[in-house]
């Protein structure tokens, strides 16, 4: 029985740190920004997600205790993390950050270069 | 020159959650310093901070909206409970500044101590929320 969760919490803790090892080589190897946020928002929130399920059952199976911070702190991060992301992504949008030469659709520049005319038809 | 309008709901929605678990722990953390890593100082800092996101999701107006208290007077009035709790050792003729504690038998938590440091931690968390808000109202303020 303590044989079966100890392997449980190693699975859950090597899990975590690999998805974040594979988030920080997203981070590395992409090519621009929003790529790069695509990698770190992602990966480095699952594998955090992950560590504090393996410290949460940890705690449980093995000391008896039932921590509701790691519990609170895995909500947390799963509500934050990505709102972080897309924050950082529309500022980097919004000061003119280009995308990498080789993507082919940017739909958001039609809309906002059309919500401007709009605004000054009606300015007017 | 018309500021421009952003579009911010996903930060606010997600604003109107956080807050309310920040504020949670914050109490959390104040409450449980007497056995455990915590207390006014850190407690005074995290409500202080979940204040703070919501003057990053909203504007100023907004916040003093929601929160119409002027936040010099929050961190003197903490510096009177503590200095209060201080001095009210006198009345026991005992020294300034020593606290006590006993066991009582509340309805619902059963046998609880209570020590009368939380009550000097209670003005040390009111002066840190004070500062704070202070400090950063005064410089977002200035155009």
């Amino acid at each position: 029985m303590i044989a079966a969760a100890k392997l449980l919490i190693a699975f859950f803790i090597l899990l975590g740190a690999l998805i974040s090892l594979a988030a920080s080589f997203g981070t590395l190897r992409l090519p621009d920004v929003y790529s790069r946020i695509h990698a770190a928002s992602k990966g480095a929130t699952l594998g955090i997600i992950s560590v504090l399920l393996g410290v949460f059952f940890y705690f449980w199976f093995l000391h008896g205790m039932i921590t509701a911070k790691v519990l609170l702190g895995i909500v947390f991060v799963f509500l934050t993390s990505p709102v972080g992301a897309h924050l950082i992504a529309r500022a980097a949008y919004n000061t003119g950050v280009k995308m990498e030469e080789k993507s082919v659709q940017d739909d958001y520049e039609g809309y906002k270069k059309f919500m401007i005319k709009k605004r000054k038809n009606t300015s007017l | 020159m018309k500021k421009q309008q952003t579009n911010d709901v996903i930060l606010q929605t997600v604003t109107k959650i956080a807050c309310f678990i920040i504020l949670l722990f914050s109490f959390h953390i104040f409450l449980a310093g007497h056995n455990n890593p915590g207390g006014g100082f850190i407690g005074g800092l995290m409500t202080a901070s979940s204040f703070v996101l919501l003057l990053l999701a909203y504007d100023l107006k907004t916040v003093q909206n929601i929160l119409p208290v002027n936040f010099i007077y929050v961190a003197g009035t903490g510096l009177l409970i503590s200095i209060c709790t201080s001095a009210g050792s006198f009345l026991f003729g005992a020294q300034f500044l020593t606290h006590s504690f006993g066991y009582f038998d509340l309805p619902l938590l059963g046998k609880t101590e209570l020590a009368t440091a939380v009550l000097f931690d209670i003005g040390v968390y009111l002066v840190v929320v004070g500062v704070t808000m202070t400090i950063i109202q005064t410089i977002g303020e200035r155009e």
